[in-house]
């Protein structure tokens, strides 16, 4: 046991003075370690930072099950119902004067609020119209709600940037916009602004606060006011609802809710998944590409010190030649190789995870304008934990493969040969 | 063990090479060496010499027939428990000294030792200044190999030889590239170990006049003994 022990501790040794008496070789070839980790997570980092902001962005203004009447849904024609078993043939059958509406959209709200895996429902009422501020004129979408609820699935609360959301609900005429239309119209709270529908109905509204979202296409273009009010404007009664969103306690749980809820009610029921479907395969494809070039890094670096392990034993071909004939088994001899490529992939993933999270420093205090689209002032990076012990153990695997080769090849090195050779 | 068991044993042994063609290097070999026998091999190039010293060695394990050293029968054993067996019961010393580079002469000395494992490090050290001054090196431990000239270097490699007390030492042309006032002092040295420590030593050499100082040379020609003289 003893002797185990200290046949160790003399690999070891042999191994480290190996490593310090070529200090050059030994820190190029854990600079290449360093380099692929630390690029590594700072690529990941970044790349999740962003995927993780924007999903987060998406979210808050998605809902995990949307419930709205789609008019484009192809219907049966009237042939087809009387004669369903005959060949029919109609063509160009025009869409059906339909209303948006939702049927018994309170009795649907009901059932929901009852499913246990609901966590808010929202009933709501969209409906494009133009923004007025004098000669300034402009396309959007008003959305009539109960504010509260509202604000119980996207926390609109928190992205109020002038005035609060009860303030809508003590004026009946009150409206919240967007900060993209706001600027545009050059309105801020207290003044009053006209919405024109598209059935010419024109009213005079009262801006009561302003959201932002951090997103374009919402801040550019939506407004909410009091779900009564827009019924008003829309000239229909106190029952009419176009759209139901639904917040769940497990968003995974969306898909096959939809589904279910499509079979049951006669509308369509659209989960956030198939909603950001474009959203999600740019994420994808964008962790797809990290992981390859990460890969590809630490591959590179591999490559790297299999090179130099290479060298190193073709430079000491004589002195493993005897250290065998000393008694020297092939075991310690590869354990003597294998130590330096693992001492260079430990202390190089070290200080690749110590670049890396001084890369991903530096980049997210850098300034970064997202423009009109999204409201971002610096790089949003992630600092999971998670990305640094997957790069240490991938720098690790990476170099004890790479070192393994060679090592063996040391290991299996006929001492006669290179002992008589001379 | 008495004296008269001999401390290597070999019986029949016979090696092929095969490459570029098959071709008989030892046409079996017998052969005992006693306890403190101060031996020489000699012959032509290309008798075998040298191919039987390192069949001896345990180190090339291609052949047929049988080696014993010290009572242990080696044919057929696993290359780790040779390489085990190497490290406590053989010291080679080469024609070249194949020292380590990057250790000093006393870490260079310690090291079958502390593979060995049966000695404290503390103590491995001692035995290891002890050899070296038995060798007249005890002035240079602390310095680096390449900072000593070859007679000092062959010595050195001598006292790494010694450190775990072998039963038998072999030496490639120990003294091949030596001048002749270092290699009548490895000469010296090596009829020291035998008289004195009962070690034994198996030589290959060219040099006729090393040869002729020893207890018993054995000519080689064509893969067989030509018979033992003295």
């Amino acid at each position: 046991m003893n002797s185990r022990i200290t046949a160790f501790k003399l690999s070891l040794e042999i191994a480290r003075v190996h490593l310090v008496s070529k200090p050059k070789q030994t820190i190029i070839a854990m600079l290449g370690v360093t380099f692929g980790i630390g690029m590594f997570i700072t690529l990941v980092s970044l790349m999740t930072g962003l995927n993780k902001f924007t999903e987060d962005l998406t979210m808050t203004s998605s809902p995990d099950i949307h419930i709205y009447q789609d008019v484009n849904e192809p219907r049966s024609s009237l042939l087809e119902q009387l004669n369903p078993t005959g060949m029919n043939k109609v063509y160009h059958q025009r869409p059906r004067q339909e209303s948006a509406r939702i049927r018994n959209a309170a009795q649907i709200v009901q059932l929901l609020r009852q499913d246990s895996r609901v966590q808010g429902v929202a009933p709501y009422l969209a409906s494009q119209v133009f923004y007025n501020n004098g000669p300034v004129q402009l396309n959007g979408t008003i959305i009539g709600v109960d504010i509260l609820e509202e604000d119980k699935l996207f926390d609109l609360g928190s992205k109020m940037k002038e005035g609060r959301l009860e303030d809508l609900l003590t004026n009946r005429d009150g409206i919240i916009i967007g900060s993209g239309l706001a600027r545009k119209l050059d309105v801020k709270t207290g003044d009053r602004v006209t919405i024109t529908t598209p059935e010419g109905f024109t009213r005079m509204l009262k801006i009561t606060g302003i959201f932002q979202m951090g997103m374009g296409i919402v801040d550019n273009v939506r407004a909410y006011s009091n779900l009564a009010m827009v019924q008003t404007i829309l000239n229909q009664n106190q029952s009419y609802i176009t759209n139901i969103n639904v917040r769940l306690f497990d968003r995974n749980q969306a898909k096959p809710m939809s589904i279910e809820l499509s079979q049951i009610l006669e509308y369509k029921a659209e989960d956030w998944e198939t909603a950001n479907a474009t959203f999600l395969t740019g994420n994808k494809i964008r962790n797809i590409i990290t992981y390859s070039v990460s890969i590809t890094l630490l591959i590179v670096a591999g490559f790297g010190i299999y090179n130099i392990l290479n060298m190193t034993i073709y430079n000491k071909m004589k002195d493993i030649a005897i250290l065998k004939a000393m008694g020297f088994a092939g075991g310690d001899v590869r354990r003597i190789f294998m130590m330096q490529s693992l001492t260079i992939g430990f202390t190089g993933g070290l200080l690749g995870l110590v670049v890396g999270f001084i890369l991903s420093v530096l980049i997210s205090r850098a300034p970064f304008d997202g423009g009109d689209f999204v409201s971002l002032d610096h790089f949003p990076v992630n600092f999971s934990k998670t990305y640094y012990i997957i790069g240490v153990v991938f720098g690790v695997a990476t170099t004890a493969i790479a070192g393994y080769m060679p090592s063996r090849k040391a290991a299996k090195l006929d001492p006669i040969e290179i002992l008589r050779g001379q | 063990m008495s004296g008269d068991s001999p401390v290597l044993k070999v019986t029949g042994v016979t090696k092929y090479f095969y490459e570029p063609v098959k071709f008989q290097v030892l046409r079996n070999i017998n052969l005992d060496v006693k306890r403190g026998e101060f031996l020489s091999l000699v012959g032509k190039s290309g008798c075998g010499k040298s191919t039987l010293m390192y069949v001896l060695s345990t180190m090339d394990t291609d052949y047929e027939g049988e080696l014993e050293i010290a009572g242990e029968k080696l044919t057929g054993q696993k290359q780790n428990e040779l390489a085990a067996f190497r490290n406590q019961h053989i010291g080679f010393v080469f024609q070249f000294h194949y020292l380590l580079p990057e250790f000093t002469v006393l870490q260079n000395v310690m090291i079958p030792a502390q593979k060995l494992g049966r000695y404290t490090n503390e103590e491995i050290e001692q035995r290891a200044i002890d050899k070296l001054a038995l060798l007249g090196m005890q002035e240079h431990v602390q310095k680096r190999t390449s900072k000593l000239s070859g007679g000092q270097q062959q010595r050195v490699a001598i006292a790494r030889a010694l450190i775990n007390d072998p039963d038998i030492i072999m030496g490639d042309e120990p003294t091949g590239n030596l001048d002749s006032y270092n290699a009548g002092l490895v000469f010296d040295i090596f009829r020291e170990l035998t008289s004195v420590y009962h070690q034994s030593i198996i030589a290959v050499t060219h040099d006729n006049e090393f040869a002729r100082r020893t207890d018993r040379v054995v000519e080689m020609s064509d893969g067989q003994i030509m018979g033992a003289k003295k």
